[in-house]
């Protein structure tokens, strides 16, 4: 076969027919503002988006094929890699998957300590969120002030479970140590000095009138549009979709908690942004609920050495601080999956860019990406 | 004690050389040459020795509104880390893209930074010292420093990439469109004053200064200068041509080393002259501030060297600008096209028609 597979991606990448007047040009791998490997082709007609069209696949590990060759306890491993600014959810969704398989009961401590590991984390990568949209729309400040709370966050995370970023600290059963015993104090700590800090977050970008300027009527994402594309999390709740997990499919004991889901109609970069913000006030809300109210008694099941799922098919979903993350395996009854398939956020939320940045300037095509916040390893997996 | 001041402030540094070399020199032709040389050689050395405080100055606000400390390691409080940079850009490599157009690529970067030196020429640095006492100053700066487009169209054309096509194309339509207003509001203060000459604008407000005395019109005058010089030098939130999150680095996305560097070096010169055309024209240049009938106010004041007024002046409004960077996200194209077209452009032309009719009227102080 003369017609190789380089051929044919270097044919469908580089088009030459092109009508008088457009050019295309390719934006990413390397580009400051697709924050990772993204690569999209854009055909122009001056500054205007006339087409998009991403092009994956450069970040692309195979994780999906290597945890058909990982044990059940090793797998959850390599899910940090996928989204790693929510890598506690992803090893949470993935812990809680064996567990349905095992039909595992887990203390009612380690689902507390999960429950306040995501919710950190959410505010985390909320506010690596809120930075980068500020530098992506040129306002270099904001990223500073960002990280002044993210740093502390992720301070506590190295103190309870070794790594700043890839936690690995939920396990089958519960989660990997007992809290550190500052783990207390120095939440309530960081809630506070949110709360403190909050009024500038809001001042600082929200309040601008440039930043309301490019971001409000931009990148208009439909309901409808939002449903038919599959996108979820705060994206697609700015659209005025319901779609929070730990409200429709409550796991790890969210249905006890009191919090709000935030929906916005307004669908646009505006609503994303404002989704964001509110969505942080929600987790520090869970978080207090929870941090006085830690249930004492063990942080890990008694599970055994060496897993093993019955055949069937078993399947997880969680609320990432994308949207939702899911996970599904197929067992054969062995000791690693038989198939192992993530329904990752980021990929849905990044097909609808096409269209919501149809007819926009470039400088659009970058409120949008900001604002959808997307991890690029997730998306390749 | 004044006589000391007055040494200090340049005043009478440019005369007591000139008439020392008319000793030695014969009148004519040789004194000229070697006095335009020390002018010159001079001239470059401030330039650079400017740049690399605004380089440093630029570093150190940016760090202390982001909460760091900005360069802090090379030298007392970092003072070095700018020298360091530079020789790091002397030794790059200066690299030409193999299909830019050679001849154009290494014009560009040559045009921005001689027409933004040349624009420094009639600049009033203190009292009775200027390089260039020119009976049009006002109308010489701003065309000269409407040249620098061409510089960047250049830069970006050559340089055969689209990123930077983009970034010139946006540049040209950006500089075209606020020079008009720039200069609109460097018309009110010439109405005002009834001079083209620098230094006429400076000696009209030895009695106030134009932003004080020209009522409402002259401090939107200012306020308009100070929005569109910024966008007309390329600097945040109006820095599209080279928008790094949109365009990677716009019109100099191709250029490296010693090329790269002009283009930084012309920027900080921008910067500079836009600030000091501002102190001129609306904050009385080397003028001391003087207060009605204040005898002995007015007399402290005076003591005080026209050039630390003049240079005052000049790094308040670049704080200013700089502030702006730091705060600003950045305007989108039509925005920024909006802006101009929109508010500021029919705001000055009504400003003009109010600051002629006050000058008729006789109503300024």
């Amino acid at each position: 076969m003369n017609y190789s597979i380089m051929e044919a991606i270097t044919e469908k990448i580089i088009t030459t027919d092109l009508p008088e007047g457009q050019f295309e040009i390719n934006m990413g791998p390397q580009h400051p503002s697709t924050h990772g490997v993204l690569h999209l082709k854009i055909r122009l007609e001056g500054e205007k988006i006339i087409h998009i069209e991403p092009v994956l696949g450069y970040i692309h590990r195979s994780i999906e094929k290597m945890c058909e060759k990982l044990s059940y306890r090793q797998f959850i491993l390599i899910t940090s890699r996928m989204d790693y600014l929510s890598a506690h959810i992803n090893n949470t969704a993935c812990a809680l998957v064996v567990e349905k398989g095992l039909g595992l009961e887990i203390p009612e401590r380690a689902k507390a300590i999960r429950i306040l590991m995501a919710e950190l984390t959410r505010l985390a990568s909320h506010q690596l969120w809120w930075g980068c949209t500020g530098l992506d729309l040129g306002a270099v400040s904001p990223f500073f002030f960002a990280f002044r709370e993210r740093e502390e966050i992720i301070t506590i995370m190295e103190e309870t479970c070794g790594a700043r970023l890839t936690q690995n600290y939920s396990v089958p059963g519960g989660v990997m140590y007992d809290l550190h015993p500052t783990f207390v104090g120095s939440v309530k700590k960081i809630i506070q000095q949110m709360k403190n800090n909050f009024h500038e977050y809001e001042e600082l970008l929200g309040g601008n009138i440039i930043f309301q300027e490019r971001t409000k009527g931009v990148g208009y994402l439909s309901k409808a549009d939002a449903i038919s594309f599959g996108c979820s999390g705060p994206m697609a709740r700015a659209s005025g979709v319901s779609c929070d997990v730990r409200k429709w499919f409550p796991y790890d004991g969210y249905e006890k908690l009191a919090f709000e889901e935030i929906l916005d109609e307004g669908g646009d970069c505006w609503a994303r942004y404002n989704v964001r913000l509110k969505e942080m006030k929600q987790s520090i809300a869970i978080i207090e609920q929870l941090i006085d109210n830690i249930p004492e008694g063990d942080f890990q099941a008694k599970t055994k050495n060496v897993l093993k799922l019955p055949k069937g098919e078993f399947y997880q979903r969680v609320e990432t601080a994308r949207g939702e993350l899911g996970v599904y395996i197929v067992s054969e009854g062995g000791t690693s999956p038989y198939r192992c398939k993530f329904r990752s956020p980021n990929f849905s939320n990044l097909s609808a860019i096409p269209e919501m940045a149809k007819g926009g300037k470039i400088g659009d095509l970058v409120a949008i990406m900001a604002t959808v916040d997307l991890v690029i390893p997730d998306i390749d997996r | 004690m004044k006589t000391l001041l007055s040494t200090i402030s340049f005043e009478n540094l440019a005369s007591s050389l000139d008439s020392y070399l008319s000793k030695l020199l014969p009148a004519g032709i040789a004194l000229l040459a070697v006095e335009m040389i020390i002018a010159g050689v001079c001239l470059l050395a401030f330039l650079v020795v400017l740049c690399f405080f605004l380089g440093y100055l630029e570093r150190k606000v940016a760090g202390h509104m982001q909460m760091r400390h900005g360069p802090n390691r090379v030298g007392p409080a970092g003072s070095m880390q700018i020298v360091a940079d530079t020789v790091k850009l002397l030794m790059k490599e200066g690299l030409t893209p193999n299909s830019a157009d050679k001849f154009l690529f290494n014009l560009g970067p040559m045009i921005v930074v001689a027409t933004s030196m040349m624009a420094i020429a009639p600049l009033a640095f203190a009292k009775n010292f200027q390089l260039w006492n020119i009976s049009i100053g006002v109308l010489y700066v701003s065309s000269i420093s409407s040249l620098a487009v061409i510089g960047i169209l250049v830069a970006g054309w050559s340089s055969y990439n689209k990123y930077s096509l983009l970034g010139a194309m946006r540049s040209g339509a950006q500089i075209v469109s606020y020079e008009l207003s720039v200069g609109l509001s460097l018309v009110a203060i010439v109405i005002f004053s009834g001079s083209l000459n620098l230094n006429d604008i400076v000696e009209s407000q030895s009695n106030g200064w134009w932003l004080f005395k020209g009522h409402l019109p002259a401090l939107i005058a200012f306020v308009i200068f100070i929005i569109a010089s910024t966008a007309e030098i390329n600097r945040a939130p109006f820095d599209l041509a080279e928008a790094e999150q949109e365009l990677t680095a716009g019109f100099h996305t191709e250029y490296a080393g010693m090329k790269f560097a002009m283009f930084l070096l012309a920027e900080y010169i921008n910067l500079f002259i836009v600030s000091a055309i501002a102190a001129t024209v609306f904050l009385g240049g080397w003028m001391p501030l003087h207060l009605g009938n204040w005898e002995v106010f007015n007399h402290i004041m005076d003591f005080i060297p026209s050039s630390l007024w003049f240079f005052g002046k000049t790094f308040g409004i670049i704080f200013v600008i700089m502030w702006f960077r730091w705060t600003f996200p950045r305007l989108r194209i039509d925005q920024l096209l909006n802006l101009e077209w929109k508010y500021l452009l029919p705001i000055s032309m009504v400003n003009i028609i109010a600051v002629t009719l006050i000058t008729i009227m006789h109503w300024h102080f």
